[in-house]
């Protein structure tokens, strides 16, 4: 099968900081890392070519140094790693993202299944995924917590919802983007380590892959972040504890206190 | 303190660092409570190739050596010596094949072993054999195309887990030591069975097992090396193999170190944080220093056989028998620092502490190291 996985660099959780010019986050000299969700799609991509056979390609948007996390991808299994990126690709949002990686993954051939992270830990949208197989027009299911069957006539997986799963079936090509729950990652290997130092990893422009102008990037975003900032902690809190009939005792003289 | 590390080399430590990480530090305490075997922890490390480093790039390895052994088990240790002596007895068990085995027995078994998906374990210690091994009575009596072994190996490490067991048997007792051959005897080989599984102060997630053999009957080929010279291959076998064990109380003191300092750090006591008082400090300053030295002698020493010098049982048990010691005095000073915390079993020092312990008697116990030394000491000068 061929396989594609979606991967992002994002910043470590503890580094998160914000260009003032385009009110987007800074990436330059902060520590970064495999989107933790991401890093669970190529587990399962991985795992599906050692029962299927095929090959994993990796394939990331991000400035020069999301390199390192295509490096990393393929010391965790991926067969190569392709980077496309382009200054024209900055400030771009879940719309022009989506956009710009069907392009590149139109321009790579044809693949089977495509997996990805639920959501990236910086923007927390879980757009991308979807947005991207509605504009290759692949049926997707989000979510997904478990991978029951895959086989050349379609697959079929478990979508996690709050109260359990739906089971759902579909042909393929199709996407899918998973949850944390799917599997545990194994540790990259020595091998692997190997293989990723000595890859070569492809950079594809905008002009490489197709992409008109007007739909990346900042120019083709339709939305824009304002302001991020961490609001202030307003008003009192209290936490009430004891038992169940000790804290509503408690909840009950406060709000008589308030009224 | 930088040990200038090659970028192979590196990757070998980050490999195990990792493993340590996700896959160890969070069920050591179960492991150890219920006596489980690490199964699940093996494979992870098999699938990092960890397996492969010692054994050469003919075999599917990576053709490190001594050294890069010692890198990856000081960080195994790190997180459990338990975990970390399950892989360096199967790197123990398949060193005699390394060592004195034909082309044959290194293609039919090295493979296997570097991909991890077969364990190996060494069998030399008997009930009447420990520190003086040449007591042993486990006998190989040659009939037609196979060898029939008879005799019970005692507390032996991977015991019922591994596939691959390096035997040491008296070919010919008449001869004492020099009438010893070692045979490679496979799990499922007929005569060829487990005692019951060891209730051990420490290094639970480590399997020990008693091995019986009774009329077992082995194929011709499984003989390692000439016959007569299994204790040159046994003595050849431990000098490469102490260094390892020497980093396992590495890895262990480093640890005991980190979860001292750390708990001095918070524990506030008279209004500060202990680690302000000389008392502590002391300790942890004479803790860090052990550390650090041990470190330095374990890596030289590793670096040194891996030069294939003429002599090295020396520095073998020098390094062995310093960093063993020191990982017991480490860990017991540990449990001091972190006071009653340190007692109970929510925190990892009490097995650490009872981890260290084995780390002093097997592979030769430090009275034995002291023995080599000094009778090497007494070589030589003239």
């Amino acid at each position: 099968m061929e396989l594609l996985v979606c991967i992002k660099q994002v910043p470590d959780a503890k580094d998160v900081r914000l260009d003032p010019k385009t009110n987007t986050l800074a990436r330059d000299g902060v520590e970064s890392i495999m989107n933790p969700f991401d890093r669970h799609a190529l587990e399962e991509a991985v795992r599906i070519r050692e029962e299927q056979g095929g090959t994993i390609t990796a394939l990331s948007m991000g400035p020069p140094q999301a390199e390192e996390v295509l490096r990393e991808a393929i010391a965790c299994g991926a067969d190569r790693g392709v980077l496309v990126s382009d200054r024209a690709f900055a400030g771009a949002d879940t719309w022009a993202t989506s956009y710009t990686l069907a392009r590149a993954i139109e321009t790579l051939g044809s693949f089977d299944l495509i997996l990805c992270g639920k959501q990236a830990i910086d923007g927390d949208t879980a757009q991308v995924g979807p947005g991207l197989a509605s504009r290759m027009n692949l049926p997707y299911v989000t979510c997904v917590q478990k991978r029951r069957r895959v086989d050349d006539t379609g697959i079929e997986v478990e979508r996690m919802m709050d109260d359990g799963y739906d089971v759902v079936r579909l042909p393929l090509p199709a996407l899918l983007t998973v949850v944390k729950d799917i599997n545990e990652p194994r540790v990259p290997s020595l091998k692997g380590k190997m293989k990723a130092r000595k890859a070569e990893i492809p950079v594809l422009s905008a002009a490489d892959i197709g992409a008109e102008k007007e739909c990346i990037g900042l120019a083709g975003s339709p939305t824009r972040v304002v302001n991020v900032f961490s609001p202030e902690p307003r008003g009192d809190r209290k936490i009430f504890t004891g038992t169940a009939e000790e804290q509503v005792d408690q909840l009950i003289a406060h709000l008589r206190d308030y009224l | 303190m930088d040990y200038f590390l090659t970028e192979e080399q590196e990757m070998i430590v980050e490999t195990a660092r990792e493993i340590t990480r996700e896959k160890i530090i969070p069920v050591r305490a179960e492991l150890d409570e219920k006596n489980e075997f690490a199964a699940s922890i093996l494979e992870d490390i098999a699938r990092a190739d960890l397996f492969g480093i010692f054994v050469p790039e003919e075999y599917g390895g990576l053709g490190g050596g001594c050294f890069e052994i010692v890198l990856a088990l000081e960080e195994l240790a790190k997180g459990c010596v338990g975990v970390a002596t399950t892989f360096a007895a199967s790197a123990l068990g398949i060193f005699p094949v390394l060592i004195a085995g034909s082309g044959e027995q290194k293609r039919k078994y090295l493979p296997d072993i570097a991909a991890g998906r077969r364990w190996a374990a060494f069998g030399l210690t008997e009930a009447n054999a420990g520190s003086d091994a040449s007591g042993i009575q486990t006998t190989a009596i040659p009939d037609g195309d196979h060898w029939v072994l008879n005799g019970t190996k005692q507390w032996i490490t991977n015991g019922g887990e591994a596939q691959i067991y390096t035997i040491v048997a008296l070919t010919d007792p008449s001869k004492g030591a020099r009438g010893a051959s070692i045979f490679i005897v496979e799990d499922g080989d007929p005569g060829f069975s487990y005692g019951k599984k060891e209730d051990k102060m420490g290094i639970r997630s480590s399997a020990t097992r008693e091995l019986i053999m009774k009329d077992c009957r082995i194929p011709k080929d499984r003989l390692v090396g000439r016959k007569g010279t299994g204790f040159i291959t046994v003595m050849k076998t431990l000098d490469v193999s102490r260094p390892g064990i020497a980093s396992l109380g590495v890895g262990l003191g480093q640890a005991a170190l980190d979860e001292a300092v750390t708990y001095a750090k918070q524990r506030v006591q008279f209004g500060r944080p202990i680690i302000g008082f000389q008392a502590i400090q002391h300790m942890l300053a004479d803790m860090a220093t052990q550390v650090e030295a041990a470190r330095a002698l374990v890596y030289a020493a590793a670096r040194h056989i891996d030069a294939h010098p003429r002599q090295m049982s020396k520095v073998s048990s020098m390094c062995k028998v310093f960093a063993t010691d020191m990982a017991m005095k480490v860990t017991v000073d540990a449990v001091q620092v972190l006071g009653g915390y340190g007692y109970m079993k929510e925190y990892p020092v009490e097995k650490m502490m009872r981890d260290a312990k084995i780390l002093q008697i097997y592979e030769g116990t430090n009275q034995i190291q002291r023995n080599v030394i000094g009778q090497e000491l007494n070589k030589e000068y003239a």
